[in-house]
């Protein structure tokens, strides 16, 4: 047991330091999503330079182009970019989740094809699992994808994509039988978001913004050799992906809440908060993200042990969520009356975008209950609740 | 960064709870906190032969020189097994104080000494020639009615000073009071012109004092880890073995969801105490506010881990054989020690705030 850097580890997070100080575009500072024109512009950009720098794919196998280092290393990278308040690598549905599950499942014509382009950020990656009917139960989707001569027709709509307005490809869960068995018939396919067919529009949230997107498929050819897996198996491939979201994303989550806990802890003080519940709750704020910290490192040693993902990653996704729900009031009530005005780009702008913003982390990615659900029943091995 | 047990660790706590499975089931409980001195004295001997009153002491005093990770193992595990002799007050409270006498070190390592700490502003000390003389009450001492030896805060001369006084050659007044939690009872200890030993003068004193604060808090925390693990694998059992309405209670959400929480609690604690006790173990410039953290959480998460267990168990929970209110009477005896998690709270927030 030690919670230092060992001196790989710290001279890693100097240089990355230091590269973050120069490299962050002014215009990604204080980062809170791909929404405008403007910031993915910038974003292919900022993707491109983390690449050529050696952060895209930090624990990816090396003779697949990553940089084939222990987990620490992203857990350090993720800490580090929320630290500077700067983006993720845009490609990240592509370097987290499409990628990993090429490396597992893919041919290798389908890695030569795919995995140097998801590192350089020359081609972005959306995600096409959820569906109007099937948010929490994925395995009822219901988008079709038939095998018809040399190639596979798909027709549906996928919904939540983030990151679909700029894609060029899309990891997709389809069905190929009527079957009733639910997870037997469904079939993993990629798909060239620029086919004809592909129709994608954006999806305005509660914050006025647009990060996330409906996709429609209207008989969409997809060649034959696009199949990840076998036809009827993509419910196998589809747990690769969701288990490497899961992977280090407790860093990123704690890393954001990090930064916003700084921020409430710099708001309080400026405003020289007195009232003594208040002061209680910033404490309680202060702990529950040191607690959120320490478990991360919990579930890191045991990645690095095990190669498989605990079931940290859905307590850090629960606690995070809910964390910053609370902290967010917390600061819109210190803040007072002034948090109601939209304009300007100060403290109450940021606290006012996030008491919006942070109602989705609870549904995002995972919903409370259904995480839940997921460690009363796969965790305490409490009997199935349906 | 590594944050995780070594295989010698590893091996320790597997150890710890074998032992403690089969010498302190929950079916003996009850027996053993209704006895007389609320706890089995014959444990301390083999405790001291497994190597935990002396696993932080020096190998020069016979101890196993290792470090304040392995007793946070042991700490863990006596919370699990809800063992009731007074390990806490040697090891946590009384150690640092008793590291000043290599002798006194090296009987805590042997299993000859078990102690506890009186601490309080209301006890003096005076000097009489080349003895030290104790005087004054003080209350609330966890395990002053069988330990012997009792480490002393008292006010001398030159200002707070740390005494330890046998109770075999002092004889001081000890009257065990009728604490909520029979298994860690308290007492009142009063002094009357009793002699001591001077074992820190000030300032070293309040280093130590500080320290020993440090440990117990930490400490109290990894105990109230193991009670709040118990407590939850109690409900999760029951909620899986219990049906209604022909399922198992588990499977309602308004059940599985509490256990959830409850674990999610717990895991949450459990990080924060293994800081705690590496920073402690490491002497880490954020100790304190480690240990203040996550005695703060632990504790509640302890009490709160039972009063779930207590509810999903229905009226089972609600009655006295059932083993599950001795578990919630050391988390709440745990909650009130030191101060209170507001007050935990409020010093944090003066380190964020006002510094």
């Amino acid at each position: 047991m030690d919670l230092r850097d060992g001196p790989e580890e710290a001279a890693f997070r100097a240089t990355l330091r230091t590269w973050l100080e120069a490299n962050v575009p002014s215009g990604l500072r204080g980062f809170r999503g791909w929404s405008g024109p403007a910031a993915l512009a910038l974003g292919r950009d900022w993707s491109k330079r983390l690449a050529e720098a050696g952060y895209a794919g930090l624990t990816w196998p090396k003779e697949y182009g990553g940089a084939g280092r222990p987990w620490r290393y992203q857990a350090v990278y993720l800490e580090e970019l929320a630290r500077a308040e700067a983006p993720q690598h845009l490609g990240v549905i592509g370097l987290g989740m499409a990628g990993p599950t090429i490396i597992a499942h893919g041919r290798p014509d389908q890695k030569a094809r795919y995995l140097a382009k998801i590192l350089s950020a020359e081609e972005i990656w959306c995600q096409g699992f959820s569906e109007p009917g099937s948010g929490s139960d994925l395995a009822s989707v219901r988008t079709r994808v038939d095998l018809v001569g040399d190639r596979f027709v798909v027709n549906g709509q996928k919904v939540w994509s983030s990151y679909a307005h700029v894609a060029d490809r899309c990891i997709l869960l389809g069905r190929s039988t009527t079957a009733s068995e639910k997870h037997e018939g469904l079939t993993y396919l990629i798909v060239d978001m620029k086919s004809p067919g592909v129709e994608v529009r954006p999806l305005r949230q509660i914050t006025g913004e647009a990060e996330f997107n409906e996709i429609f498929f209207t008989d969409v050819a997809v060649p034959k050799e696009n199949l990840l897996g076998e036809v009827g198996g993509g419910w196998r491939v589809a747990m690769t992906t969701l288990s490497h979201e899961r992977g280090t994303f407790g860093f990123a989550l704690a890393g954001a809440l990090d930064v916003a806990v700084r921020k409430l802890v710099a708001l309080a003080r400026e405003r020289a908060v007195t009232d003594a519940l208040v002061r209680d709750r910033v404490a309680r704020e202060w702990i529950d993200l040191q607690a959120l910290r320490y478990t991360n490192y919990r579930a890191l040693a045991r990645l690095e042990r095990t190669g498989v993902p605990g079931p940290e990653g859905s307590v850090a996704k629960l606690r995070w969520s809910e964390a910053n729900q609370r902290l967010t009031k917390l600061a819109i009530e210190i803040i007072g009356r002034e948090a109601q005005v939209a304009d300007g780009d100060g403290a109450p702008a940021y606290w006012r975008y996030q008491q919006l913003r942070s109602r989705g982390n609870t549904i995002e990615a995972g919903t409370s209950e259904i995480l839940r659900n997921i460690i009363a029943e796969r965790v305490l091995g409490l009997p199935r609740s349906r | 960064m590594d944050f995780s047990f070594s295989p010698e660790q590893d091996q320790l706590r597997a150890q710890a709870r074998s032992f403690l499975e089969k010498r302190y089931p929950l079916a003996r409980l009850a027996e053993i906190a209704t006895s007389e001195d609320g706890w089995d004295r014959a444990s301390w001997p083999e405790l001291a032969r497994l190597g935990w009153t002396g696993a932080s002491i020096p190998e020069a005093q016979g101890g196993a020189g290792l470090s304040f990770v392995e007793e946070a193992i042991v700490f863990e595990e006596l919370g699990r097994a809800l063992y009731s002799g007074p390990y806490f007050s040697t090891v946590a409270l009384a150690l640092p104080a008793l590291a000043c006498a290599p002798d006194l070190l090296a009987q805590v390592a042997s299993g000859a000494l078990t102690a506890t700490f009186a601490s309080g502003t209301a006890m003096e000390a005076r000097r009489a020639g080349d003895r030290w003389l104790l005087r004054g009450e003080t209350d609330l001492v966890p395990d002053a009615g069988w330990v012997d030896a009792l480490v002393v805060q008292a006010r001398g001369p030159d200002g707070i000073g740390l005494y330890v006084a046998k109770r075999h050659d002092a004889r001081p007044h000890v009257k065990v009071l009728d604490t909520v939690d029979a298994t860690r009872r308290l007492a009142r200890v009063t002094f009357e012109d009793d002699d001591a030993r001077l074992l820190a003068a000030p300032p070293a004193a309040a280093k130590i004092i500080a320290a020993t604060r440090r440990r117990a808090l930490a400490a109290l925390a990894l105990e109230a880890v193991g009670v709040a693990s118990q407590a939850l694998a109690l409900g999760v059992e029951h909620a899986k073995s219990r049906e209604q309405f022909g399922r198992p209670i588990g499977a309602y959400q308004a059940v599985s969801h509490k256990l959830a929480d409850t674990y999610v609690e717990t895991e949450l604690a459990r990080s924060l105490a293994y800081w705690a006790a590496w920073c402690i173990a490491e002497d880490d410039g954020q100790a304190e506010l480690a240990a203040s953290a996550a005695k703060m959480y632990a504790a509640e998460a302890a009490v709160a881990a039972c009063e779930r267990a207590i509810q999903v168990h229905g009226g089972m929970g609600f009655t006295w054989d059932h083993p599950l209110h001795r578990y919630y009477k050391r988390a709440l005896w745990i909650e009130s020690f030191d101060r209170s998690g507001a007050a935990h709270r409020a010093d944090i927030a003066q380190v964020l705030l006002d510094g």
